[in-house]
């Protein structure tokens, strides 16, 4: 069926039956994270059990995107009641159906335990859900997204349709505009001006395009809408095109992201067939379709102009702006690029107009932000919250708090080209400028939680690892600099370094920061001189060569129970059953396995 | 070495035979679709050896240098042949804050091989990638579909004895 | 527009300048007289070369107004802009930068090629580099001597991407191109291959832009003075037309500055037995690419003709065009025309045989070192040139020698291979060979004297001209390119049929062999190039005799040796074939 006017599109949403239009209907997750953990078998045997039974008439089981709660995956979400179930394992699919499918009983063993309430029945109840808000994310875990029916049920075209049929391209800027949305792609900057500038430029031909290269290392916000709701960047796309006057869009997704690449062409192929890409969408005469390019492996090429010339077929590396792609982008031609979240936001605002959507959040920063909240917390998912909330609520409230028995120690915002938030600043509201101003940044949505086992001086190492590894190489503060960088900190953590390193280490990496060609080499340092900053004593333990790098045991808290002795992959650790055991020092790896375990706490850190 | 580079008939006939459909189904600028005729070829071969690079660059009538430059530039693409078993051990934050590099450290001592360098044994590459969106189950590894979550460093032995010894049975 | 819309003020150093609209801030600095550091630029204005890809960032600059420091090379300026080339944070980002190249690279400066010649090294210098505060990994490659004509030496490559921009922009061969990725990336060839297992050209134009010693000519000095040395060779130098008017450069003259006398001088005192002029050479080639034309004009052989005597240019249509093979004039070059001559006629006349004379060539080309290794230029076992020096590698010589160049008497070139006249000058600028053969070829067509000598519509700098030269019954429709990429368009088009040009010359380096990679370095001052070709017209002008024929010696070899032009002897001797090769 081919959807010709705003009219037939409502015709055929009326028709549709809404999604939970049964007494029950299960969303099993079949997001990445626990599809990992075998959610498509256990979908399989949910679907044959249902058909058995039979049971199809009261229950609809939709095999949905992320519903957010990736730490408990593979989750299942039974509606009505808002019962949510974790780690549910093949074992448990028949104990589901007989308990609660056929006789409503709660199977309480697969519930999720809040470290304050207990047992959660409904997900309303629960810490992780409550302070969170739904924008970009309102169809994410709720449609079934290989069912294009879904999405329409849910309002789906419903603002593409009313922008081509009601709209000047003007009048659509001018609402994004409005609205206050900025990109969500790590540079903030405001959409509707970055529409009016593409829409302002004259050329026969334009193009908008689809940042989905999602390179963050810990981020997966993009990729769960892609997977989860993949019409509605279709949508998002189709009207950005018609604003910047596009007729022809792209997505660039990392080639990383396999399975969510089969559903976004399913998506663009159902799309194609209902006449919502293609010629003459809603005969308004405006045309507009959508290819997918792939990436291949390289994290600079998130950066714009990288990701037009990886597009071109080349190195992705960049160059410098201006020109800007609205200028000058793909094939040189005037080009939007947004960020999939930026986009997931659009039709929304279409739908309940700008007001709605700067009502939510701060003064400069208005809806909501994605994040991926992960690392040493309890619960580890996909946050959407509102912007303003601080760092407290999303790590203690929603994130419930550190996932160990040691406190949290800071958080990382931003991933690579971020810094670490320590706990001083945890009531920092998280928006823009507030980030600014403590010397952070809102970057694309990784979160990270680490407690106090984490050794910051590692931690930005590890960065440094990740970034002088993704340089592109063309410019030399980066290309070298990031490199030196690394070197200097594996040194320090290799005990070889000295104390005018840490002088040498800031040095750089301010000027690393002025003289870098893009984004990449100009944030790469974050993480160093905001852990330099903000641990200090950390790296002079290092510098100073007093850092202990072993772990130890406390002869009087250790009962002698072996856990330890076993666990130690190196062998190290000495001692007989009910004696105190003892730690080779010189051996160590300190590779943590033998604190995890201990059940007395009597293993000491280093 | 340059005969090596031309002589392309080290490579599997009915493979090149697909790619050669592939590359004739394109229809519009060649040179753009370098990255996706790239990844078929690997698909198709395994790897990018440099005769096959050759081959691609001849057929989209580009320098072989600007293909070898691509090639090289991607992490995906590889020029080396791979292993029976690619073990792709996360990098990402989450997985590193929770002790992905010594995980990573014992499998490449258990496997006896460099990083993103074919095991002697030819069983195993090992490799670590970025965040591959399963933070959840963090630390993460692959081999090859198949993926482990929460893998911690004493649960390595017991992965790779497997794989050993699979490997070794199906020879 | 008014002029006053398209003017910008802004301000360097606290300086007003009123600039263009769209001009960088290198270029308002430059205006305000302000000296801003660069060393990626590079900007060969009239020959369409730029290498704008801002990566060494030693140009950065601070904005006042933004706090931000940009580089100056590449960042336009906008309006009310205030730029401080000398605050802290620009001073410090700038030698930063420097410094992180510094770290990666071998620092023997001592016994560089490039030494008192780099640009890295002078900005060294310039920024008052004392101390390298960062060390770790170096680059490590292998230096790739493969080639007879260039070597490479990954490791002092600072990734200015110069050469790259040269070798695919400019010259469109594609050779050479940014390889891995991060710290390990390297300017290479494909799969790190030798250069001689590539389509390199050996253009050397890659070489002429390199800022350090990264790029460079194989070095034969050792190889020459071990000639000179040897009791049992009769040593024979001949010197290329645009080396003359080069040289001087390297010894604190003006570019442009004629040293012929003192060129042969110099040769003489370095030991030359005999001292012979290319320009010889080029005369002859003249009369036999004359001939060849005319005999395809009149029998409907294949055209257009393509001149032959530029080996890169050879190198790009036998790896690139390697179906149209049939339309290189089958002449040798003059460099070769001279060594087959002297192995031959000279050795007979002067009771030597071939294998006693060791040929050498002093020219400004690196692909002349190539072309005297390739197998076809050789008689009976003996290549026609030995070996071959770069207008730069004389120079080595003469200061190793311990030569006061400019004190030195002017001297005449040896007879028999020695006079040329102003036809054969013309050769080592674009348009020169063309216009050679045209005097000739029109005399030899119309079989009438020939009035105007200068065909001014032939000259110039545009990377591709044409003209039409009124033969009477019919007239000759002449192209010319410089620059391969040049070449390739107009390659394209015979390939495709829609040329209908009788006679095209190409010339691979920019300006011609004035431009060659083997002269003294230009360091991007293109008119460093436009005064030697100034120079070569000027001893076009002051000659006596104008036209290759009316040359005397050559009137004479042809009649005491070599017959006719075109005669089955010279064809033996002074004529060449092509063979198809791979495009890598
Ligand atoms: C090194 C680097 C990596 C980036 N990676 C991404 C990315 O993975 N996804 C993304 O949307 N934007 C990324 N960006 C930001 C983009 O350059 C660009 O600003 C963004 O896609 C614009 O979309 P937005 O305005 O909707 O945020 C990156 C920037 C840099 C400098
Ligand atoms: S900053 Fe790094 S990634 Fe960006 S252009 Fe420079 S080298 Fe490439
Ligand atoms: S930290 Fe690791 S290596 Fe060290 S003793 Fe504990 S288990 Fe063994
Ligand atoms: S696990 Fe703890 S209590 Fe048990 S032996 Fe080890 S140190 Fe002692
Ligand atoms: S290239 Fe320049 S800086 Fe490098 S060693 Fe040679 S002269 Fe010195
Ligand atoms: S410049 Fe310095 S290092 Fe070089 S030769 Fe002179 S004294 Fe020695
Ligand atoms: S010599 Fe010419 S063809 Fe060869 S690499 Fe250099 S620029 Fe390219
Ligand atoms: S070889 Fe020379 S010209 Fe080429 S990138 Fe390196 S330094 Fe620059
Ligand atoms: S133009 Fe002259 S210098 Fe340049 S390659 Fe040709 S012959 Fe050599
Ligand atoms: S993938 Fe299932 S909850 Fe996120
Ligand atoms: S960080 Fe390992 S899966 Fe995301
Ligand atoms: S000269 Fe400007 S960045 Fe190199």
């Amino acid at each position: 069926m081919k959807i010709d006017s705003l009219e037939s599109l409502r015709q055929w949403r009326e028709k549709l039956p809404p999604v939970e239009s049964k007494k029950l209907t299960l969303y099993a997750c079949a997001g990445t994270s626990c599809l990992s953990s075998d959610s498509d078998l256990l979908i399989e045997r949910l679907r044959e059990r249902i058909k058995a039974e039979p049971l199809e008439a009261e229950v609809e089981l939709v095999r949905t995107g992320c519903v957010r709660f990736c730490g408990l995956g593979p989750v299942l979400l039974l509606e009505p009641e808002g019962v949510a179930y974790g780690k549910v394992t093949l074992k448990d699919v028949d104990e589901i159906v007989d308990e609660h499918l056929k006789r409503g009983n709660i199977v309480e063993r697969l519930l999720y335990e809040d470290p304050e309430a207990g047992l959660v029945k409904s997900t309303q109840e629960m810490g992780f859900y409550k302070k969170q808000k739904r924008i970009a994310l309102k169809n994410c875990g709720r449609i079934d997204p290989w069912r294009i029916e879904h999405y329409i049920k849910q309002d789906g075209y419903e603002a593409l349709g009313i922008a081509l049929s009601e709209m000047t391209s003007q009048e659509v800027v001018e609402i994004i505009k409005q609205s206050g949305l900025r990109g969500r792609g790590g540079g903030g900057f405001p959409t509707g001006r970055k529409w009016e500038f593409t829409l302002q430029e004259s050329s026969d031909e334009k193009y908008i395009i689809c940042n989905a290269d999602e390179g963050d290392p810990g981020a997966f916000m993009d990729r769960s809408i892609i997977e989860g709701d993949p019409h509605t960047l279709i949508e998002a796309m189709a009207i950005g095109a018609y604003a910047t006057g596009a007729n022809q869009g792209y997505i660039y997704i990392r080639a990383e992201y396999a399975t969510s690449i089969e559903p976004l062409r399913a998506a663009l192929d159902d799309a194609r067939e209902h006449g919502f890409l293609g010629k003459d969408l809603f005969g308004s005469g405006f045309d507009f379709d959508i290819e997918i390019k792939l990436g291949a492996g390289a994290f600079v090429c998130g950066e714009e102009t990288a990701l037009i010339h990886s597009m071109e077929g080349q190195r992705g590396e960049p160059t410098t702006k201006p020109p800007f792609p609205s200028q000058r982008g793909f094939r040189g031609k005037p080009s939007t690029v947004n960020n999939v979240e930026t986009f997931a936001n659009i039709p929304q605002i279409l739908l309940n107009g700008p007001e709605w959507f700067a009502s939510v959040g701060t003064e400069g920063s208005k809806g909501t932000k994605v994040f991926a909240l992960a690392g040493n917390v309890k619960n580890i998912g996909l946050v959407e919250v509102p912007m303003g909330i601080t760092f407290n609520e999303i790590v203690y409230e929603i994130g419930g708090g550190p996932s160990g028995k040691e406190p949290v120690k800071a958080v990382q915002i931003g991933g690579p080209s971020g810094g670490v938030i320590t706990k001083e600043h945890f009531d920092t509201p998280i928006d823009y400028d507030s980030l600014d101003a403590i010397g952070a940044m809102m970057g694309s949505g990784g979160l990270i939680v680490m407690d106090e086992t984490s050794d910051m001086v590692e931690i930005a190492k590890f960065y440094l690892d990740f970034t002088q590894d993704e340089s592109c190489g063309k410019c030399t503060p980066c290309r070298v600099g990031t490199k030196r960088m690394y070197e200097i900190l594996d040194r320090l953590t290799e005990m070889e370094g000295v104390p005018e390193d840490l002088q040498r280490l800031r040095m750089l990496g301010e000027n690393i920061q002025l003289a870098s060609l893009c984004g990449l080499g100009q944030s790469a340092p974050n993480p160093v001189l905001s852990t330099l900053d903000a641990f200090p004593d950390e790296y002079m333990a290092y510098a100073y060569r007093t850092k202990r790098t072993a772990y130890a045991i406390d002869a009087d808290l250790c009962i002698g129970c072996t856990k330890c002795k076993r666990v130690c992959p190196v062998d190290c650790i000495e001692g007989e059953v009910r004696e105190t055991h003892i730690i080779d020092e010189a051996a160590c790896t300190a590779c943590g396995a033998c604190y995890s375990v201990c059940p007395k706490d009597a293993i000491i850190r280093p | 070495m340059k005969k090596d580079v031309l002589d392309i008939t080290d490579l599997d006939e009915t493979r090149l035979v697909e790619l050669d459909n592939y590359i004739d189904k394109i229809t519009g600028d060649p040179e753009e679709e370098l990255i996706h005729v790239l990844h078929f070829a690997q698909q198709q071969f395994g790897y990018l050896p440099h005769n096959l690079q050759r081959y691609v660059a001849k057929r989209l009538d580009l320098p072989s240098a600007t293909v070898n430059g691509v090639v090289t530039f991607y992490s995906l693409f590889s020029e080396e042949p791979r292993g029976k078993y690619t073990i792709s051990v996360c990098m990402g934050t989450a997985c590193f804050v929770k002790g992905a590099d010594k995980v990573l450290e014992r499998i490449l001592e258990l496997t006896g091989s460099e990083k993103g360098k074919m095991s002697e044994d030819g069983l195993f590459t090992v490799e670590d990638v970025r965040c591959i969106g399963a933070c959840g189950l963090a630390p993460v590894l692959t081999i090859n579909e198949k993926v482990y979550g929460n893998v911690g460093v004493e649960d390595v032995d017991d992965i790779i004895r497997q794989y050993k010894r699979s490997g070794r049975r199906e020879d | 527009m008014k002029l006053i819309d398209k003017m910008i003020t802004c301000s360097v150093n606290d300086i007003d300048v009123n600039v263009e609209k769209g001009s960088t801030i290198l270029e308002a600095a430059q205006k305000a007289g302000v000296n801003i550091p660069t060393l990626c630029h590079l900007n060969l204005h009239e020959l369409d070369a730029v290498n704008q890809s801002a990566n060494c960032r030693v140009c950065v600059i601070e904005d006042e107004g933004s706090g931000r420091v940009l580089p100056a090379c590449s960042q336009e300026v906008s309006e009310g802009m205030r730029i401080q080339t000398d605050s802290l944070k620009a001073v410090m980002a700038r030698r930063t930068s420097l410094e992180l190249l510094l770290s990666n690279h071998p620092r023997d400066c001592l016994t560089c090629v490039k030494n008192l010649d780099c640009e890295l090294q002078n900005l060294s210098h310039e920024m008052n580099i004392k101390e390298i505060h960062y060390r770790g990994e170096k680059m490590n490659h292998p230096i790739d001597e493969s080639s007879q004509a260039i070597i490479k030496d990954p490791n002092k490559c600072i990734m200015c991407r110069r050469c790259i921009t040269m070798c695919n922009e400019v010259q469109t061969v594609g050779v050479l191109s940014p390889l891995e990725r991060g710290f390990d990336v390297v300017a290479g060839t494909a799969f790190h291959l030798p250069l001689d297992q590539t389509s390199c050209t050996y253009c050397g134009q890659c070489v002429s832009v390199c800022p350090t010693a990264a790029l460079a000519e194989i070095d034969a000095t050792s190889a020459v003075w071990k000639a000179l040395n040897d009791e049992r060779k009769h040593t024979i130098v001949q010197v290329a037309p645009a080396v003359r008017v080069a040289l001087g450069e390297e010894f604190g003259y003006d570019p442009g500055e004629i040293s012929t006398g003192k060129v042969v001088s110099a040769l003489k005192r370095l030991g030359f037995d005999t001292v012979f002029d290319t320009n010889f050479g080029a005369d002859l080639t003249i009369v036999e690419e004359a001939k060849e034309l005319s005999e395809r004009i009149e029998s409907g052989g294949t055209l257009p003709m393509l001149t032959s005597c530029c080996p890169a240019w050879v190198q790009f249509i036998e790896h690139q065009f390697p179906e149209l093979l049939d339309v290189p004039s089958s002449c040798k070059s003059p460099q070769s025309m001279v060594g087959a001559m002297a192995k031959s006629y000279y050795a007979e006349q002067s009771g030597l045989s071939p294998a006693d004379i060791e040929m050498v060539s002093i020219m400004p080309c690196v692909a002349k070192k190539s072309e005297a290794a390739r197998e076809e230029l050789s008689e009976e076992g003996y290549a026609n040139v030995d070996q071959v020096l770069t207008t730069r590698e004389l120079a080595r010589m003469i200061k190793e020698a311990a030569i006061d160049f400019r004190s030195l008497p002017d001297k005449p070139f040896d007879r028999l291979l020695g006079e040329s006249t102003g036809a054969a000058a013309i050769f080592g600028t674009t348009g020169g060979v063309i216009e050679a053969t045209t005097r000739t070829a029109y005399e030899m067509l119309t079989g009438k004297e020939i009035g105007e000598v200068n065909f001014k519509d032939l000259r110039g700098i545009e990377g591709v001209r044409e003209a039409t030269i009124d033969l009477g019954e019919r007239t000759l429709r002449v192209g010319i390119a410089h620059e391969l990429g040049n070449a390739r368009r107009l390659l394209e088009d015979i390939r495709d049929g829609k040329s209908d040009f009788d006679a095209i010359e190409i010339m691979a380096c920019p300006g011609g062999c004035i431009g060659g990679g083997g002269q003294p370095y230009h360091h991007g001052d293109v008119s460093t190039l436009r005064r030697r070709a100034e120079a070569l017209y000027r001893i076009d002008k002051d000659m006596p005799i104008r036209k290759s024929h009316e040359n005397p010696l050559v009137k004479e070899a042809y009649e005491a040796y070599l017959g006719k032009p075109g005669s089955e002897r010279a064809h033996r001797l002074l004529h060449t074939s092509y063979s198809a090769k791979e495009r890598i």
